[in-house]
């Protein structure tokens, strides 16, 4: 017998075995399926008891790694603990088993709903209207293009098609300036590891349709300058996008909007707590200042009095670039995300920013002295640290965040920010406590010590793991996730 | 990490060696360890003019995606094509098996602002 880590649910099927019986459909067959379209072969689908399934689920969780079996400092990600209360209330019946066709008199308490926690993002953003439509940060970038690109057709202002992007930048940022049909115009960040204010004014054309940018940016930095980038910017005749990924630093305390952005993406399933990092859905509602408001995506809600009621109804504008997504939105992650800001409140948002700052300070303080920090000084919430030291004794970042398995620990974000080089970026998020920070300081300290001592060590991780190294050529090239017999 | 002595390098890390009017262009041993496992290489058809230190194909490794840039100007006359199964082989041998193009050179001339193998040397352990 050969012992497997976890055989498929496939494999554990056996014929004619049934968890629940199911009753007979009284749905009758649709006759317009031509022939040539009907499966021909029963639906190879696991036939397993009740039993084998739970078991089978509960030691794949074991197998993998998640927020509730340990720390998950993956930086830019903002891998923070999902509250409970989120999905009780994403469950509620009311929510859950709404169809996107219900009548809006029946669906009052879901566009309350909607309609508040845009308004909340409003706020949270400094931003006069939200759409909740992007199912994620790339989608809301490429979503945000389309209004920069709406405003300036509108002033038949056609010429301009650059977006300018630092060379720190998420790679979603130039791929959606792909997307969007315009050109990325990448400038170099300063040696302080910020927007360079003459590498930018050198960037600045009549063919600049605006900038995008991640404040704090994605080495843990804010970007100081951001008051004269924007007013650069604008002055040029271009429009300032912020990338929203780091906002878990800023809730509460800056308000993209005042700092002169036009336009943000919120990432909710990262700073509102969402669950994500399994492939979605996210939810990467977007918010503009008012003079944009027009294009956004249709439908929004609106609230009107109604015999002396607020009632609540979808809006649609011409000027509209249309939809971005079926229906409303990922629906169920909006409730999650309003469930998470009305549980926190203002104060208790503010904290979270506060915590996640001070989280990631600490835990840079902690293990400054044992990894080279190329940018130093304080960081927001997070930072990025180099393997150079360990690379010169032959251990590599890979190496060093495969070891990090052994302690239970998700990697950190590896060889990113490109501008980094053996760059290891950590986002502790603010739900870690202090003994927590304390054990993830601890294991990055003895494996800088390994790599000293014992560096075939570090070099041979994970030990612990169901599974070791990988091919990840292979995984990359020749994904196969379907089940053959 | 080999640099071979008798090749030219550009700074951004392709090496080329010229055989009478061909020349022969890859990536060097110390670029395929800092891009570790390789998965996939685009390269130009043959017949594909290109032209000295231009992007002429990418490189996907596991970690990032990068450009590759052409050492000389000239004609593509060929494409390595085992790399297409399997671009592993780059990692294993980046001076042998692991060459990308042959390319027909217009100005052999333009060899003398590469790199050598001494002053590569230099920039990668600088």
């Amino acid at each position: 017998m050969n012992p497997v880590v976890e055989p498929t649910i496939f494999e554990l099927s056996s014929p004619g075995r049934k968890g629940v019986p199911l009753p007979q459909t009284d749905v009758p067959e649709p006759e317009a399926l031509s022939q040539e379209f009907r499966r021909r072969s029963e639906l190879a689908w696991p036939e397993a008891a009740e039993i084998d399934v739970m078991r089978h689920f509960v030691r794949l969780s074991v197998l993998n790694h998640h927020i509730e079996k340990g720390i998950y400092p993956l930086g830019s990600c903002t891998m923070k603990y999902n509250p409970k209360v989120n999905e009780q209330a994403a469950r509620l019946p009311g929510f859950a088993e709404l169809h996107p066709e219900t009548a809006e008199a029946d669906a009052q308490g879901a566009l309350k709903l909607m309609y508040e926690l845009a308004g909340f993002l409003a706020e949270i953003g400094g931003v006069g209207a939200v759409t909740l439509q992007p199912s994620a940060g790339a989608q809301g970038e490429l979503a945000g293009l389309l209004l920069m690109k709406a405003h300036h057709s509108e002033r038949k202002d056609k010429k301009r098609n650059q977006i300018i992007i630092p060379d720190s930048a998420h790679g979603t940022n130039p791929a959606s300036v792909a997307t969007a049909g315009w050109e990325t115009v990448q400038i170099a960040s300063g040696a302080d590891g910020r927007v360079s204010l003459k590498k930018l004014q050198e960037a600045l054309t009549g063919r600049t349709a605006g900038m995008m940018l991640t404040n704090p940016n994605t080495l843990g930095l804010f970007e100081k300058d951001i008051l004269e980038i924007c007013r650069l910017v604008h002055e040029a005749g271009g429009l300032m996008y912020m990338d929203g990924a780091n906002l878990n630093a800023l809730m509460g305390i800056v308000k993209p909007g005042d700092l002169g952005f036009d336009i943000v993406h919120f990432n909710l399933h990262k700073t509102f707590s969402t669950p994500h990092g399994g492939g979605g859905p996210g939810a990467g509602a977007v918010g503009v200042k008012k003079f944009l408001e027009p294009y956004l995506p249709n439908p929004r809600v609106e609230r009107i009095e109604k015999k002396g009621k607020d009632w609540y109804r979808f809006t649609e504008n011409k000027k509209s670039i249309g939809k971005v997504h079926s229906a409303f939105g990922n629906f169920g992650v909006l409730v999650r995300a309003y469930t998470y800001i009305r549980t926190l409140g203002t104060e208790g948002l503010s904290e979270v920013s506060e915590n996640a700052i001070l989280n990631a300070n600490y835990l840079l303080a902690r293990v400054k002295d044992s990894y080279e920090v190329p940018y130093p000084g304080f960081c927001q919430h997070e930072f990025v640290l180099s393997g150079n030291r360990q690379k010169a004794q032959g251990v590599r970042t890979m190496d060093i965040a495969k070891r990090l398995l052994d302690f239970g620990v998700h990697a950190p974000t590896a060889y990113f920010p490109l501008i980094v080089p053996e760059a290891l970026m950590i986002e502790p998020t603010e739900t870690e406590s202090r003994e927590s920070l304390d054990y993830l300081a601890d294991a990055f300290i003895q494996i800088a010590r390994e790599v000293e001592t014992d560096p075939e060590k570090v070099k041979k991780a994970p030990h612990t793991t169901p599974v070791g190294r990988l091919d990840e050529a292979k995984a990359a090239r020749d994904l196969d996730i379907a089940f053959h017999k | 990490m080999e640099i071979k002595p008798d090749l030219k390098y550009t700074k951004e890390h392709e090496w080329i060696k010229l055989d009478g009017d061909t020349a022969t262009v890859g990536i060097t041993d110390f670029a395929q360890g800092e891009l570790g496992d390789i998965v996939f290489v685009e390269l130009p058809k043959a017949g594909t003019a290109v032209a000295q230190m231009k992007p002429f194909g990418t490189i996907e490794a596991v970690k990032a995606v990068s450009e590759l840039f052409s050492p000389i100007s000239g004609e593509i006359v060929a494409a390595n094509s085992a790399l297409e199964s399997d671009a592993t082989v780059i990692n294993k041998d980046p001076y042998g098996e692991g060459w990308l193009i042959k390319i027909k050179v217009k100005n052999p001339k333009e060899l003398d602002s590469l790199l050598t193998a001494e002053k590569y040397k230099e920039m990668v352990t600088a």
